[in-house]
């Protein structure tokens, strides 16, 4: 079985759950005391086992995950020019953590950080993708990458849905709300809190 | 009269209260800089005496007043008005005592607090631990004040699937819920391992500023089998849940005349905790309509 190292309130660790929803697989959790024990400090999370290996990074777990048990190929697109774009969104996912996670960090846990530049940044990386996401949507399609959700949307949610718990408020980046929306209609979505599932 | 009570009069801000500011296992001899009431707020530890102090700033010649008391710190800006509220339970052996960490909120202290009181909301935000349709009937329950001008709530039950991380099954719940000052209260409720005991869950609310608060959570319990962690997480799970749904409530400030909250539900201890603030004088972090 599966195990991942879980702390229920942290974006990349919900990434991980929300990803082995949408592919059915099996997993455990171990709670992981990430606040107020900073247990992770001496253990980054999340981490998972799967089989012998023990892996570290989130994005890299994406891959793996998506590598043994996506059979039909379409989270982590074979097709070179797919899967380098995919690839190019796992950067701005990192800059999406830095910047509107870190100032959830700020405001939630209390991380003592310059909470208006780590706002102000993320802003920024919010337009671009609004951006793109309006301009997809001219050409028929809802996701970051090709015609299905693939990694990329995995690596970017939970971070853009949780920017309101920062301080970021998402009424300006109409593209984005409509993405967020549709990837809680996903058949297989999960919640997580501050992340609330469609209604019933 | 200090600067700090001449801006209460003006403002009504509880200045004069004993507040939570962190768990005293956090304050160390490097300070803790937060904010109360909108002001500034350093707190360390002298390395001498242990105690904790409470400045403006680091290099301030001011002090407020700090004490450590049921596992948290607690300042107060001006000469207390009373002593902290007792807590026999924290020193009750067999109890274990967890600190659950505290969180921002984007709201006020009294939107926090008037949450942590309200049952109605369980089977819906806490749907399949809290609460679960179709048991969502709230019962008839008692509020009263003391004589020691604290709210309580009592005989409250309520059917919950999981009333905490030591509950295997379904079980109905009973609730006793104390507010001993303005952004404190206490939930005493059945201890799963320990039908005779209540299992004690403390949310001290530290505001920031008006409308931006932490909220400190501890619990004491009965319970042999869970590791802190365990514990911790089934807690901030259920804070977690509560947190965007206390965010989207407007005005931020808690209205304290029932008249200007269009609610379909008629909370008693909601209500009797307005009731109860406007009676004490409180002006921060609510709303108060002038009378006609």
């Amino acid at each position: 079985m599966i195990r991942l190292f879980n702390y229920e309130l942290s974006g990349e660790c919900y990434k991980l759950r929300l990803f082995m929803h949408f592919l059915r697989v099996e997993f455990e959790t171990v709670a992981v005391d990430f606040h107020p024990g900073r247990e992770h400090e001496s253990a980054q999370l999340p981490v998972l086992e799967d089989g012998g290996s023990r892996l570290r990074d989130s994005e890299a777990i994406l891959v793996h995950l998506a590598s043994r048990y996506d059979a039909s190929g379409m989270w982590f697109p074979v097709e070179p020019v797919a899967r380098a774009q995919v690839a190019a969104w796992f950067a701005i996912a990192r800059d999406i953590t830095h910047t509107a996670s870190a100032a959830r960090l700020h405001d939630v846990f209390g991380y003592e950080l310059d909470v208006q530049s780590a706002r102000r940044d993320a802003r920024a990386i919010f337009r671009l993708v609004d951006d793109h996401v309006a301009e997809s949507e001219i050409e028929g399609r809802r996701w970051l990458v090709g015609e299905t959700p693939t990694l990329a949307d995995i690596a970017c949610f939970p971070d853009i849905a949780l920017s309101h718990e920062g301080g970021i408020a998402r009424d300006d980046f109409p593209a984005i709300r409509r993405w967020v929306d549709g990837m809680r209609h996903l058949d297989g979505f999960v919640a997580m809190p501050g992340i609330l599932a469609p209604p019933r | 009269m200090s600067e700090a009570q001449r801006d209460a009069a003006l403002n009504g801000a509880p200045v004069d209260e004993w507040l939570a500011v962190s768990a005293a296992s956090r304050i160390g001899a490097t300070p803790l800089r937060t904010r109360l009431l909108g002001r500034p707020l350093a707190v360390w530890r002298d390395t001498l005496t242990g105690d904790p102090v409470a400045a403006p700033e680091i290099g301030a010649q001011q002090r407020y007043h700090a004490i450590d008391r049921y596992g948290c710190t607690w300042v107060a800006l001006a000469a207390p008005r009373r002593a902290l509220f007792t807590l026999p339970q924290y020193e009750q052996p067999g109890r274990r005592v967890i600190d659950c960490g505290a969180f921002g909120v984007h709201t006020s202290a009294p939107r926090v607090i008037e949450n942590f009181l309200d049952m109605g909301h369980f089977p819906y935000v806490h749907a399949g631990i809290l609460g679960e349709e179709p048991h969502t009937e709230v019962k008839d329950y008692k509020v009263h004040e003391d004589e020691h001008g604290e709210l309580w709530a009592t005989d409250c039950a309520f059917w919950q699937p999981r009333a905490a991380a030591a509950a295997n099954a379904g079980m109905d719940v009973d609730y006793t819920y104390r507010v001993p000052q303005p952004f404190c209260a206490l939930l005493y409720k059945t201890s799963p391992r320990m039908p005779a005991e209540r299992d004690v869950i403390a949310l001290f609310v530290q505001p920031l500023g008006e409308v931006e608060s932490r909220a400190h959570l501890l619990m004491l319990l009965f319970d042999d089998e869970h590791d802190n962690t365990a514990l911790v997480s089934f807690q901030q799970t259920i804070f977690g849940q509560d947190k965007p749904i206390l965010e989207s409530q407007m005005p931020k400030r808690l209205p304290l005349d029932a008249r200007a909250e269009v609610s379909t539900r008629a909370d008693a201890m909601s209500m009797a905790y307005r009731r109860w603030l406007k009676a004490t004088g409180l002006r921060y972090g609510v709303e108060v309509t002038p009378s006609r």
